[in-house]
């Protein structure tokens, strides 16, 4: 796993697996389809990614499919990040 | 008027309208005044007298694949089991026992368990924060919470300043586990009583707890009865037009009051079987879940509608939803693009439905073979006499366009009959007889209502009510905080979001971290709604003379609209 998925994956435990649940996230757990991050917390997880990486998701972008597992994400900030 | 789809063999509103009166649900459930009446019994057991034991009650699926199917004979043995072993456990009629838990089998036969012991069931929203939940328990004086290993943490966490919870029942995980106050129930293992000494709940006696949130103050606890059922039998046999043959999915979660009344009750009274599946939104998941169970009738909401209708309508297209038969929506105003937007795509308006946790059924709707107009919440449910009242005199309005409250003559069955040790919140909902929604709406001259927006500060986001004075309690807790107003602002999918104005201490900068810091912080402690979706670093809040926050003008600036009178706005 490269860094960006490592860093979103571990920002995804911190803040939004409850202390005590053992989900395992992997690369393509399903965060929204799977309730673990829901579509209101999706806000703060774009506003994590934007703030990180110096990056504008356009909101037409930042859609729960595109938003549902860490591999989505993350290719989301890539092509965001090469323009 | 009644044009129709020619969707349903419903007789037309006109003709239930005409000497409408509850005895007609009293009597097709076998119901008289003064009998027992218990929703657990009514759920469970009298569809298995009616025959329809091996009749598929629950078809349960999560987004894993796994599948677990209860008949309506599973139902009643099931819930027995749950009650009895909350009985053994002390637990006394009337005590307050709260289920905190996703969408789970167990969460819905629980339900009916605590109501077949007499309990009060007070289910909550998963996703709570820690003090979200703790106000709510605290409030209640609840006595036990069933809940499940994901979400053990937040209960643990909080359970130090709750005396009065005595059990923490755990439906899953491993029992080496378990800590203090804590025990496992694992629904499955139960043994299956054919009988259980069901407890002999009348009319009055109250059943369900459902919290919500208001203006001012921490949300208010609205206290329903057993008596309820009368009204959320004949809505969900009305409205949502169930018939015997009919696969139901309500979208709902039953920590808040659709989720019981019509994820629960509704269907479950009429014996018919419902189809849930535990996930968050996903639009291709959800068009296969239809497909697959044949799903003919769906009780949704208009942010999971807007969020479809962004998907487009290619995707529906690579679905069989041929057996999707009546579509009903409920939270927030269902906008009209909505309802075109479903009637070129499943061939079917969503129909609107209006009520809220106080009403406990349906009061407004686009009824079954009515006319939709799209964008309107429809007309008055029978025997649920309606009115929109002049926001001064608080009289009637009558002249076809005018916006006013929306105000109920109370009471009818499944009306609240208190909030939970809160007279005075309860007492002044109330003017000449009226209930005051705290809705605006205008009724054009065919009586269809349309709805305007809110007439106080509460904000409806995603078809949830949050109280701005819990967002702020919240946010003056952050140490960087010293002043803050939460308000709604337009968006797109959820109508409105919360948004935060915020002045800061001496020593805090804004800045993008601290924005984010704040946001989850509100997150975890209130809820994934509750948190601001966007913060406004400011250097002063607008306030009256007296010093109040003027929300309403922060909320104007955001809408668009006037500000009003603010002759009384301090200068700074």
């Amino acid at each position: 796993m490269d860094d960006l998925r490592q860093t979103i994956r571990d920002y995804v435990i911190k803040e939004y697996v409850e202390e005590g649940d053992e989900t395992e996230i992997e690369l393509q757990t399903p965060l929204i389809s799977g309730g673990i991050v829901d579509s209101f917390s999706m806000v703060s997880l774009k506003r994590f990614l934007e703030k990180k990486y110096d990056i504008q998701i356009p909101d037409d972008e930042a859609t729960p499919e595109a938003f549902d597992n860490v591999e989505r994400i993350a290719a989301l900030v890539e092509r965001i990040r090469q323009g | 008027m009644e044009a129709g789809y020619g969707m349903s063999d419903t007789p037309g509103y006109a003709e239930l309208s005409n000497g409408f009166d509850w005895s007609l649900a009293e009597a097709e459930l076998g119901y008289e005044h003064g009998d027992i009446i218990n929703i657990g019994w009514y759920c469970s057991d009298r569809p298995c007298r009616l025959g329809l034991a091996d009749k598929p009650a629950l078809i349960w699926e999560n987004i894993h694949g796994d599948e677990r199917l209860y008949s309506f004979d599973d139902v009643r043995l099931l819930s027995n089991a749950i009650a009895a072993f909350l009985r053994e456990l002390g637990l006394q009629p009337e005590e307050r026992i709260c289920l905190f838990m996703d969408r789970l089998p167990e969460l819905y036969i629980s339900f009916l368990g605590i109501l077949k012991m007499g309990g009060i069931a007070q289910p909550l929203y998963s996703a709570f924060g820690d003090e979200s939940l703790w106000t709510r328990l605290q409030d209640a004086g609840t006595a036990a919470v069933i809940t499940q290993k994901k979400h053990l943490g937040k209960v643990r966490r909080i359970r130090d300043r709750l005396p009065e919870l005595r059990h923490i029942i755990v439906v899953d995980g491993e029992r080496a586990k378990r800590q203090e106050r804590e025990i496992t129930l694992r629904m499955d293992e139960l043994p299956r009583p054919d009988h259980f000494d069901l407890y002999p709940a009348t009319a009055e006696t109250p059943s369900v707890l459902h919290y919500t949130s208001g203006t001012t103050g921490q949300p208010k606890g609205a206290q329903h009865v057993h008596y309820s059922l009368i009204a959320q039998y004949l809505t969900a046999k009305w409205v949502l037009d169930l018939k015997p043959d009919d696969i139901y999915w309500c979208n709902a979660d039953p920590g808040w009051i659709t989720g019981t009344s019509y994820g629960i009750i509704g269907p479950w009274s009429n014996g018919t079987t419902q189809v849930v599946l535990d996930s968050g939104f996903n639009a291709e998941l959800w068009y296969r879940f239809i497909e697959k169970h044949r799903v003919t009738v769906w009780y949704s909401a208009p942010t999971a509608i807007r969020l479809l209708m962004k998907e487009g309508s290619a995707l529906p297209k690579r679905f069989d939803l041929s057996s999707l038969r009546h579509l009903c929506s409920v939270g927030e105003p269902l906008n009209a693009e909505a309802v075109i937007w479903s009637q070129e795509t499943f061939g079917l308006p969503f129909r609107d439905t209006y009520w809220q946790t106080e009403t406990g059924c349906i009061v407004i709707t686009n009824f079954p073979g009515l006319e939709v107009k799209p964008g309107s919440m429809g007309l008055p449910f029978p025997g649920i006499p309606a009115a929109v009242l002049q926001p001064q005199t608080f009289e009637p309005l009558t002249e076809p366009g005018t916006v006013g409250i929306i105000a109920l003559r109370a009471p009818w069955p499944s009306f609240i009959r208190g909030y939970w040790n809160n007279e005075e919140g309860y007492r002044a909902k109330f003017v000449n007889g009226w209930y005051l929604t705290g809705d605006r709406a205008s009724v054009d001259a065919d009586g269809y209502y349309w709805f305007m927006g809110r007439d106080d500060d509460v904000i409806n986001t995603g078809g949830h009510l949050v109280g701005p004075f819990e967002i702020e309690s919240a946010l003056l807790e952050h140490p960087a905080v010293a002043e803050s107003a939460a308000v709604g602002k337009p968006d797109p999918v959820n109508m409105e979001v919360v948004k935060a104005f915020v002045t800061l201490k001496p020593g805090h900068a804004p800045d993008g971290d601290l924005e984010l810091e704040i946001m989850n912080f509100i997150r975890k402690k209130l809820s994934p709604i509750a948190m601001p979706q966007e913060i406004e670093f400011v250097e002063s809040l607008p306030k009256t003379r007296s010093g109040k926050i003027m929300r309403r003008v922060l909320r104007a600036q955001e809408w668009g609209e006037p500000v009003g009178d603010i002759s009384t706005l301090m200068e700074d």
